[in-house]
């Protein structure tokens, strides 16, 4: 869907928002209009993405994996060599120039993982502008290293020790600090979530990905490639790497976290077993009990470890252009040894759920199809966790 | 005409602005929520919010995000929830209002979930996170039903201002200040100045109540000269019941509200 009319994917979407929210929202709205076609605005921020974070990001042939499960091609989308080491750059460099033309001098921010902390306080840093982020308590220990960047960098971390001390509430004490501070303040959310404009302007930002695979697959296969995958936690890389594709013949995946597997209760598969709901100023599919109270969710990848889910995911699912399947922890941990192993390329824990479907696609396809997985991080920050990992799960 | 109609004109007619107050439901647990009752009641809180706990209360502070907390590990649901207001309702006459957050409705359907509120005694919804643009079936399956009460802020436009209080019914609550409910940033004028704004916008076609950050008899005079027609009183109460006694709750909580309440009289 190209513009959601009244902020709404068919059903998904919307605004659910306080009042105090409603003219900031609003302010949003139409700067992103005015600037997004805005050719001073698109110059900078091409500029930004070329020469500061490194886009072009190459589409790599994965040879030796392909080999070794002897199916499908499959091709890597090398987000994770972007400046940062994610994809998250993309956006944050898009919003916060939108920002910085706003006039808006203070810039807060969620992040799970730490890798859109880290991606905004480099956006500000770059830009002259100062950064505050809202990290679950949780995750400032499982990504510590996150947490020292995002310091060094010069933005000031807030643990949110409320709820699961994760990312949902993270992006609670976000909006909290929003409606307190709301005339001085930019929340520059990394997902494609939140409420209008939020998820179609993160989607536009992180487009860029889809439209360069489209470009380099044609200049490879002279066509769409057969099948396109991404993980998908709030699903910003996903719908990045997905919406330019919607309209070719792809086959498209989003990977969902199944954590310990979905008949447990620990996991973040939002799509693959949530019901519609409300959160965080969307109305979308959430993991959510029988009352309405969202649940725990349970994820290796602090990134994945979310609740909700797109609104515009949430539309592509109802409406059967996009399948959302899901990889457990322990999936993702064999696909994040084997791509580190036969490529000597260290997948982010995210990323890693993609690449565990994507083995389990081209083990089924033929040698003529081509598997495009957006590698959407750097597993750098993960190794700690993937060591502790194998420590506990492994004897020899 | 709904109950908190009739209440509103019942107090303008004896010179009297409205105290209402907020507890959340099952917090520390129920037999304290029935004593506080007894307790707003017997000291003259005009009409009542009864909160309903939300896993991520994004509109609230630390006192409410806390009550939340412990009323869900207590077990609170819906139906508990209900039973209670049921048996608030033999005890009582006055309004009761549930302020919780869209998706608890949402996920029942608001006409079954609205529909049952108002069986059990419910006069009256507030949703902090329920915008005018999303609130079609909402309206609708509360039409005849139950009074919604829908929010505006300091920051809210002449425009919307007047589009809300449209739609809203029951009173249209002002949010104090730019915060949390239980914000500890005084009086500001600009407060002041949007009472007056929203009462010369709306023409006294509908009540103001005005809350967030109202905590002291000192606030409630103030808001009231400035001509809010209700004061809310929420997280100060909390606080009250955190740090009270069982044995004594009740008799605390009446002589708190008395205390407020006194303040409302012109």
């Amino acid at each position: 869907m190209k513009y959601p009319k009244n902020g709404r994917f068919g059903e998904f979407g919307g605004k659910y928002i306080p009042e105090t929210l409603v003219p900031a929202i609003e302010e949003l709205e139409e700067n992103y209009l005015k600037f997004k076609n805005d050719n001073s605005f698109k110059k900078e921020l091409d500029y930004y993405l070329k020469i500061y974070a490194g886009r072009p990001t190459p589409l790599y042939y994965a040879k030796n994996l392909s080999e070794k499960i002897g199916g499908a091609k499959i091709y890597l989308k090398r987000e994770d060599l972007l400046h940062g080491g994610a994809h998250k750059i993309n956006n944050t460099l898009g919003q916060a120039i939108l920002a910085k033309r706003m006039n808006k001098k203070r810039i807060i921010a969620e992040t799970g993982a730490g890798q859109h902390g880290v991606a905004t306080a480099m956006a500000c840093a770059a830009l002259g502008m100062t950064s505050e982020v809202y990290m679950g308590y949780k995750d400032t220990i499982r990504q510590k290293l996150n947490v020292y960047r995002m310091n060094m960098l010069g933005s000031k971390v807030h643990p949110v020790k409320s709820g699961s001390m994760t990312l949902k509430d993270a992006i609670n004490d976000a909006i909290r600090d929003w409606i307190t501070n709301v005339e001085t303040t930019y929340y520059l959310l990394g997902s494609a979530v939140g409420p209008h404009p939020y998820p179609v302007m993160v989607r536009d930002f992180q487009s860029v990905i889809g439209k360069e695979i489209k470009t380099q697959m044609k200049k490879i296969n002279n066509k769409a490639p057969d099948y396109v995958i991404a993980c998908v936690g709030g699903g910003s890389n996903a719908i990045g790497t997905f919406y330019p594709l919607v309209d070719t013949d792809a086959e498209i995946i989003g990977v969902e976290a199944a954590g310990h597997g979905l008949k447990t209760k620990m996991h973040s598969a939002t799509l693959s077993s949530g019901s519609k709901g409300v959160l965080h100023g969307m109305m979308t599919y959430l993991l959510q009990d029988k009352e309405g109270q969202i649940t725990e969710t349970h994820s290796i990848s602090a990134g994945l470890d979310y609740p909700g889910v797109g609104p515009e995911h949430s539309y592509y699912k109802d409406m059967k252009r996009i399948k959302y399947h899901s990889a457990t922890d322990k999936e993702v941990i064999e696909a994040f040894l084997m791509l580190t192993r036969t490529e000597g390329i260290i997948p982010a824990l995210e990323s890693s759920h993609a690449i565990a479907e994507a083995m389990k696609v081209a083990r089924k396809g033929k040698k003529s199809e081509s598997i495009v997985v957006t590698l959407s991080g750097r597993g750098d920050k993960d190794v700690e966790e993937v060591q502790n990992y194998l420590d506990k799960h492994v004897k020899d | 005409m709904s109950k908190i109609k009739e209440k509103f004109a019942e107090l303008a007619a004896n010179n009297q602005r409205a105290l209402i107050s907020y507890i959340m439901v099952g917090f520390p647990n129920e037999k304290a929520t029935i004593a506080a009752v007894r307790g707003l009641v017997s000291g003259g809180a005009d009409i009542i919010e009864l909160g309903f706990p939300f896993s991520d209360p994004l509109a609230d502070g630390p006192v409410i995000q806390n009550a939340s907390t412990v009323s869900l590990e207590n077990g609170t649901t819906v139906s508990k929830y209900f039973d209670i207001v049921k048996k608030i309702r033999k005890e009582t006459d006055v309004p009761l209002v549930m302020m919780t957050y869209t998706n608890i409705l949402y996920h029942t359907g608001y006409q079954r979930f609205i529909a049952e509120a108002k069986k059990a005694g419910i006069d009256g919804f507030i949703l902090p996170d329920m915008s005018i643009e999303e609130s079609k079936k909402y309206i609708q399956a509360a039409k005849n039903n139950t009074d919604t009460i829908f929010l505006i802020s300091p920051n809210t436009s002449k425009t919307r201002i007047e589009k809300i209080s449209k739609i809203s019914t029951g009173f249209l609550y002002l949010v104090a200040v730019f915060g949390t409910t239980g914000a500890k940033t005084g009086i500001k004028n600009y407060t002041l100045d949007a009472i007056k704004d929203v009462k010369k916008h709306t023409k006294g076609k509908i009540p103001i109540g005005v809350g967030f950050g109202v905590s002291t008899p000192e606030d409630v005079r103030t808001y009231v000269k400035a001509g809010a027609d209700a004061i809310i009183v929420g997280s100060a109460y909390l606080k009250l019941i955190e740090k009270t006694h069982y044995d004594k709750l009740e008799s605390k909580i009446s002589a708190f509200t008395k205390r407020l309440k006194k303040q409302t009289t012109l």
